[in-house]
């Protein structure tokens, strides 16, 4: 397939037009010795139908819903997407524009961002929210360079409870600064602190805590910015979107800087990417913030228009004096987003809220009768929590997966002692047949004879089918 | 109707207690006491979310949308952003459930699919490029030049250096140097000569024992190749330094010459732009950092590996190695962005990707060929799949580049990159791309020349531009001065 227009002729005629004879002649910069000669070692151009039969033998060989049950979440999660982002959102005049230079024909990519920027400020309850971030590793880690540059201080605290991918994430974006990280223990599921109160010192840039965390524990922001700003850090809370359609905001704790993971807000899994970044904060720090900033002003008649604005803070004016290198980020996801929320609205969304904490209460609860299970961290938390097993982790969840069902993340290679326990999310797709049946196969697996440690080969290759 | 307003807010449209899509209701029995959500850490009151119907929020979006120029509508030749037309099959295999839905904390065995998509993907995008081996990682282009300064970071660290500086020209992105910065290193700029290219006897000036890393893009911001490519890795080799390949002019070069075989010792691919995603009023991106050998093991995040057993292909995710920069994802990477650029590699195989990049490289040079007696080309005789041209006698007759692009606007296509880059004054920097008919070049070709009569008739009517967009133009210091940003 091609989707170039031109015939040969044209070619011949544009040609001629430059005033050239051959193609070739167009590439004179280029040394002989480095042009390719030969056609480059890739398959052969396939037709329409073709690909498409290609991709779907692919698609095949993943297992997602219905297929599979899964209880998988970690940040990532597969909640219903109405039907009507995918129709508005999915619309060439959405989808095929670029960053929106010239205000005067992206009004509909301007007006969607500010109101996706006004719906996490209100999500939030924090001054300002800005454009979108690649993803919620990478939100953390511009918090984190936002209060190094406003303390000019060197040390950033970590709680233990953060997802690890974001750990991970921040790390990379911190070494290269040379800046010193430190993690607050996590033993039982929270930040620990009274460790935090005799680790902040003069010396600290910020402090950052999820909530709810990886542990899906809710975690006390409040007493974490106290002890934060005693110091005079940073308090930046990691929240996770959907949870405040009940819970607590970051601005109601007195947070500095607040950052998630958007993705669940109208957005699919599509195995981790692409993921949508989110950051608010004080009024305060809003010349310090990365990435588009899209205000409110008017037209040349006086009428409403909205445009990017304190550009001066990005690397297309500011080049290496710029507050992030950040360019393309996700303004499609950002878009969807604020469709998400708009259809949800008010009632709708604290009511999706309500359904994935209750089902996920009651899952809890029926989980932690059961003989040898146990939930270690209680009930403080939202959709997510840890499951300790009789069996080692891996062992259940292979044979979970031998019922069809992909139970929960493994958290052993991660968290040492947490060999037994596993991370499982319940939101609005799992009904209570579904997860009844989740948790009687939870005990007839546990309840398994036989295939005590390492499973076999061919157990391992069992597919759900 | 309140949402019929131009420029009304969707929260202007709220009618209190009007419901929108509702989740299922809980459906469970209530916990007991001890297994309830604790009711200290509720919200007091409830986020002050649109209360709109669904019919209302569907027009409400559906009419903003229409106030958007976009490529499937008409030309957007942009310059250095490859605003081309995209496949639609790329977002029917996207969307495919069996990617769409599926989780990245799936085991291996659950992920078949999706681990051999990108194995091929990382395999064919090397054989493009001439790279040894092929990551896929971040979500972005200026998130890729972090990877790969932190690559040269690391080597020179492995092998106990520590060099401070980081080479750009003046001619590069923006991006370019807020990296450097990112990753701790100390920019400096190497001008570029008459030619618009960088001049080996420049380089020789700031090159140093110091010097971690060049930074260059091939065709560069001008859309010119660097002819002493061959000539300025060699330099810079010889100096230990790293040759760092800003690929996101990658479009001009498929299937006609290849990185790896300039020298280069690390780039990155905007897979967005080059190997087609809709750029979504600015992202999702996502892009692939491809190294020699010598730099495999500081590659980012997971591998993907294959193994052969009993003639089955199996394919998993392998650890980073000990001198792995890290992550700068959660996960693989954008995979959505991914699957977009294995089906356009599958659709087009060897030969349509060459010919993407002779029609780039024609259309452009057709586009010049149009309009340079008219317009300044301050640099190149020829150009590779962009030029930048230059409003500097326009300027002289009152009316500057930003203009003259808001007055393209009332033609019904998108103006190029203005401004940029730095090095060209009064810069109209314009990438037609492949896609474009020879009717559409020549329809903007003809705007342009329009245009520049009317400058010396009329400059007056070009300065009040546009007078047939949606909107007129936007008071930018206003939004800026008396800031709201939602
Ligand atoms: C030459 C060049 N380098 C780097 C970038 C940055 O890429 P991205 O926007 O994907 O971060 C761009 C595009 O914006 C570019 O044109």
């Amino acid at each position: 397939m091609e989707y170039t227009s031109h015939s040969d002729d044209t070619r011949h005629h544009m040609l001629k037009a430059i005033g050239v004879e051959r193609f070739e002649d167009l590439l004179e910069a280029i040394p002989q010795e480095i042009r390719l000669t030969r056609p480059m070692d890739v398959p052969q151009g396939l037709a329409e139908a073709d690909v498409e039969s290609l991709l779907e033998s692919l698609a095949a060989q993943n297992s997602v819903a219905p297929t599979v049950t899964s209880f998988l979440g970690g940040d990532v999660y597969d909640h219903h997407i109405p039907a009507a982002v995918d129709h508005v959102g999915g619309r060439s005049e959405f989808f095929t524009a670029y960053t929106p230079y010239q205000a005067e024909v992206a009004q509909g990519t301007l007006q969607a961002t500010y109101e996706f920027q006004s719906m996490i400020r209100r999500l939030t309850a924090m001054d300002v929210a800005q454009a979108s971030l690649y993803d919620g590793g990478s939100a953390i880690a511009e918090a984190a360079l936002m209060a190094l540059g406003q303390t000019k201080r060197n040390q950033v605290i970590i709680a233990g409870t953060l997802n690890p991918r974001h750990r991970g994430v921040l790390e990379t974006y911190l070494t290269a600064q040379g800046v010193d990280i430190k993690t607050i223990v996590a033993d039982n599921g929270t930040a620990d602190l009274e460790e935090l109160k005799t680790s902040v010192s003069d010396d600290t840039a910020c402090v950052i805590m999820p909530s709810p965390n990886y542990f899906g524990v809710i975690d006390n922001w409040s007493d974490g910015a106290t002890i934060a700003h005693e110091h005079g850090a940073l308090f930046v809370a990691m929240f996770k979107p959907v949870s405040l359609g009940v819970l607590q905001p970051p601005g109601e704790c007195d947070v500095d800087i607040a950052v998630g993971e958007g993705q669940c807000l109208g957005n699919t899994p599509s195995f981790g990417g692409p993921l949508l970044g989110l950051m608010a904060s004080r009024r305060d720090y809003v010349r310090r913030l990365p990435g588009r900033l899209v205000g409110r002003s008017v037209d040349a008649d006086g009428q409403p228009a909205f445009v990017m604005t304190l550009q001066t803070r990005e690397q297309h004016i500011r080049r290496e004096k710029a507050t992030s290198n950040i360019c393309t980020a996700q303004a499609l996801l950002a878009t969807r987003a604020a469709i998400y929320l708009s259809l949800l609205g008010k009632q709708g969304f604290t009511g999706l809220a309500e359904t994935c904490q209750r089902r996920a209460h009651y899952c809890a609860e029926q989980i932690s009768e059961l003989k040898g299970f146990s939930v270690p961290f209680g009930p403080a938390f939202f959709n997510e929590f840890v499951v300790d097993s009789p069996l080692p982790a891996r062992q259940l969840l292979e044979r979970l997966q031998k019922r069809g069902i992909l139970g929960g993340i493994e958290l052993g290679e991660r968290f040492p002692g947490f060999d037994n326990r596993i991370l499982v999310c319940v939101t609005e797709r799992h009904s209570r047949e579904t997860i009844d049946r989740f948790v009687k196969e939870l005990n007839a697996a546990a309840g398994e004879t036989g295939q005590s440690g390492e499973p076999s080969e061919e157990y391992a290759h069992d597919r759900v089918s | 109707m309140a949402a019929a307003n131009k420029g009304t807010t969707i929260f202007d449209a709220t009618t209190p207690g009007a419901k929108g899509v509702m989740a299922p209701d809980p459906g469970v029995p209530e916990p007991q006491d001890n297994w309830r959500l604790p009711d200290a850490y509720r919200r007091s009151v409830p986020a002050d979310l649109p209360e709109v119907a669904e019919p209302e929020v569907v027009r409400h979006y559906v009419r903003l949308s229409t106030r958007n120029h976009h490529i499937d509508k008409d030309t957007y030749p942009l310059g250095s952003c490859t605003m081309k037309y995209n496949p639609k099959i790329n977002e029917r295999t996207a969307a495919m459930a069996g990617f769409s839905r599926l989780h990245p904390e799936t085991p291996d065995d659950h992920c078949q699919g999706a681990l051999r998509l990108m194995w091929e993907l990382g395999r064919d995008l090397a054989v493009i490029t001439g790279m040894d081996e092929v990551r896929l990682q971040p979500s972005a282009g200026a998130q890729g030049e972090m990877v790969g300064l932190l690559i040269a970071l690391a080597y020179h660290r492995s092998r106990g250096e520590d060099r401070r500086k980081v080479i750009i020209p003046d001619s590069s992105h923006g991006t370019n140097p807020a990296s450097v910065t990112l990753a701790g290193f100390d920019p400096v700029a190497v001008k570029s000569n008459e030619k618009g290219l960088v001049d080996p006897s420049e380089l020789a000036a700031v090159l140093d024992d110091n010097v971690a890393c060049i930074m260059l893009t091939n065709p560069n911001t001008l859309g010119l190749f660097e002819q002493d490519i061959l000539k300025i890795t060699e330099m810079v080799h010889a100096k230990g330094g790293i040759v760092y390949n800003d690929g996101a002019n990658t479009n001009a070069l498929l299937g006609i010459a290849r990185a790896g075989d300039m020298g280069f010792d690390v780039l990155h691919l905007n897979l967005h732009k080059t190997f087609s995603t809709p750029h979504g009023g600015g992202g999702p991106g996502a892009a692939a950092v491809g190294v020699t050998k010598e730099l495999i093991p500081f590659l980012p995040g997971s591998g993907i590996e294959r193994e052969e057993n009993n003639g089955d292909m199996r394919f998993s995710r392998k650890s980073p190695g000990s001198q792995s920069i890290g992550s700068v994802h959660p996960f693989a990477g954008n995979f959505g962005v991914l699957v977009r650029a294995y089906t356009y590699i599958r659709l087009l195989g060897a030969e349509g990707l060459r010919q993407v990049a002779e029609d780039a490289v024609l259309n452009a040079n057709y586009l010049m060929s149009r309009i340079k007696d008219v317009y300044d080309i301050p640099y190149g005789h020829r150009c590779m799949h962009e030029f930048v041209a230059s409003a500097v006698r326009q300027k002289k007759q009152g009316v500057r580049a930003g203009q003259i692009a808001k007055r393209l606007l009332d033609f019904g296509v998108h103006p190029p990159t203005v401004y940029f880059p730095l090095i060209v004054p009064e810069a109209l920097m314009i990438e037609p791309t492949e896609t474009e008919s020879m009717a559409r070049v020549d329809a903007y070709a003809e705007a342009l020349l329009q245009i520049a009569r009317e400058i010396e008739s009329d400059p007056d009517m070009v300065n009040t531009a546009p007078h047939n967009a949606p909107i007129r133009k936007v008071d930018e210091a206003r939004a800026a001065r008396d800031l709201d940003v939602g």
